[in-house]
């Protein structure tokens, strides 16, 4: 029995991790024929011709996950430090719920959201509109990692710092936010991963371009925005372009996750 | 209130969660410079008790008090009063060792310091390594008090929160099973000091240990659900108790 039960698991592993292996390799096979360092310098040429690089979407998505980080990161945080301080408060209560809901929304609906408040408002598609679409997923992933970090910390350490004189808001923040620092840049790297990889909130705010920009006012490229386009498009390089772009994607994404597990391995493998 | 060997006293102070009442009218005096040993199973309100002592009691939500502690004469519960003040003149060091995580030896003990005033590099070093002498830790650490503090051992980490609560100079020390976690000699370590530190500060002790109370006190206070029972000279407490739940309890018949 225990080693059927043992078949089953080692199956179940194998069935759920083959797929990122058949990705990534699909990815290198694909993509990595056409890296090159122009791949990186240059922006677009016409459709049809050979060459073209990723440059502008490569600059869009760090705009625009930048500006959407600081936004989100600094109210996530704050409201995560709200939720853990006044944990019974009413307002607490209603903040988590509706982080948790929001957390659950389809990005899609998401991007909708921004696109009525900023796009219409503005009149135009524009970097600025995708960064607030982000912020928006990003606010309550980095909102409840800070919570769940922050009440790992122990009271009595709380405790301590108060008995010496501390007031309180120097005891949250100088202590317990400090104690708890390394596991939330943690969440806070894993939430710019994840939104790093969106697509649909882009589609219809930062829209997407085929030129390099850094008018964060005006419609920007940015790499999950050209896989689709170029994934989607007619021409057999908009393809290999695709390929090698969604293999930058996704090895960006997997540095920010090794980064976040070593950083929390610095400070869960000495102590604690 | 005039007699000034009385430093610390609590009158008909009963300390509450929500509707329980964790202690109940209570009334103590402690003289100065002596050692007070608080003693009582489990959940008869002693830690509560000290809590209130400082005002921490009353971070826990729903925690309310009635009746009153003066420190030097004045009711600490005075809305005049502020709780972070009070706390600089009344110290406390926990069951378990509280260093923070993220400081070094040294600015674990600068802590209080810092956050009082604002002091030259060369008088904070002065009174940082006067602290960890006193706490006799100095020696052990000298050579490391840049690194982190949670290396040290349990008992050495123990002694590093006792310097960091006497380094900005209470007036009493609130110390709360401070052996609780520690071996024998970690503890020993820590009952000796407090021989030595009585001679500067007024201090009082919860303790689970008996043995200990008799060891370290000059006057013992017996708490039995949330009641003060008894209350005298250490010597005649455990030699002559005039109750007998005193009595059942240091003879070991319950708690």
């Amino acid at each position: 029995m225990s080693r059927i039960m043992v078949g089953v698991m080692i199956t179940a592993v194998i069935v759920a991790v083959l797929p990122l292996f058949l990705i990534l390799g699909s990815l290198i096979v694909k993509g990595a024929s056409s890296l090159s360092i122009s791949f990186f310098t240059n922006t677009p040429v016409p459709a049809g011709e050979d060459g073209g690089g990723v440059r502008h979407a490569i600059v869009g998505t760090l705009l625009i996950v930048g500006m959407a980080s600081l936004v989100g990161v600094p109210l996530g945080i704050a409201a995560g430090i709200y939720t853990t301080e006044f944990k019974g408060s009413r307002l607490a209560t209603i903040t988590r719920f509706v982080a948790d809901v929001l957390n659950g929304t389809p990005s899609i609906v998401v991007g909708v959201f921004a696109w009525t408040v900023v796009v219409v408002t503005q009149g135009h598609f524009s970097a600025l509109a995708g960064s607030a679409a982000l912020a928006v997923l990003m606010l309550p992933m980095v909102m409840r990692t800070t919570e769940e970090l922050l009440n790992l910390v122990p009271i009595t350490l709380r405790e301590a710092a108060l008995a010496l004189g501390y007031s309180r808001w120097r005891t949250s923040l100088t202590i317990v936010l400090r104690t708890a620092l390394p596991g939330i840049v943690t969440g806070v790297l894993l939430s710019v991963a994840r939104i790093a990889g969106e697509t649909a909130p882009l589609l219809f705010t930062a829209l997407g371009s085929q030129f390099l920009s850094y008018n964060v006012d005006r419609p920007m490229a940015a790499l999950p925005l050209m896989v689709y386009t170029y994934a989607t498009g007619p021409f057999e390089e908009w393809h290999r372009l695709a390929w090698s772009a969604a293999l930058v994607l996704i090895v960006v994404v997997l540095v920010l996750s090794v980064i976040a597990r070593v950083v929390t391995r610095q400070r869960f493998g000495r102590n604690v | 209130m005039s007699d000034a060997t009385v430093h610390l006293r609590t009158d008909q102070l009963s300390a509450m969660y929500g509707k329980f009442s964790a202690i109940k009218n209570v009334t103590l005096e402690f003289p100065v410079n002596k050692v007070h040993a608080l003693i009582g199973p489990s959940g008869c309100g002693k830690s509560t008790f000290l809590r209130t002592l400082n005002r921490l009691h009353e971070m826990t939500p729903g925690a309310w008090i009635t009746g009153t502690v003066e420190l030097d004469g004045q009711d600490v519960y005075a809305p005049a009063v502020s709780p972070i003040k009070l706390r600089r003149r009344v110290g406390m060091v926990f069951q378990k060792p509280t260093p923070f995580p993220t400081m070094s030896i040294f600015d674990n003990v600068a802590a209080g310091l810092r956050i009082h005033r604002k002091l030259p590099r060369t008088e904070l070093a002065e009174i940082v390594e006067r602290s960890l002498q006193r706490a006799a830790l100095w020696d052990e650490v000298k050579d490391r008090l840049k690194t982190s503090a949670t290396a040290l051992s349990g008992g050495q980490q123990q002694r590093l929160c006792l310097a960091r609560t006497i380094a900005p100079e209470p007036e009493v020390i609130l110390l709360d099973e401070p052996t609780a976690s520690l071996d024998p000699q970690g503890t020993q370590r820590i009952e000796e000091l407090m021989h030595e530190l009585k001679t500067d500060f007024t201090i009082v002790i919860v303790t689970h240990n008996m043995q200990q109370a008799a060891r370290v006190s000059d006057t013992t206070s017996f708490f039995y659900l949330g009641d003060m029972v008894e209350h005298g000279p250490t010597k005649a407490m455990f030699t002559r108790p005039k109750e007998p739940q005193t009595e059942a309890y240091i003879t070991g018949r319950f708690g």
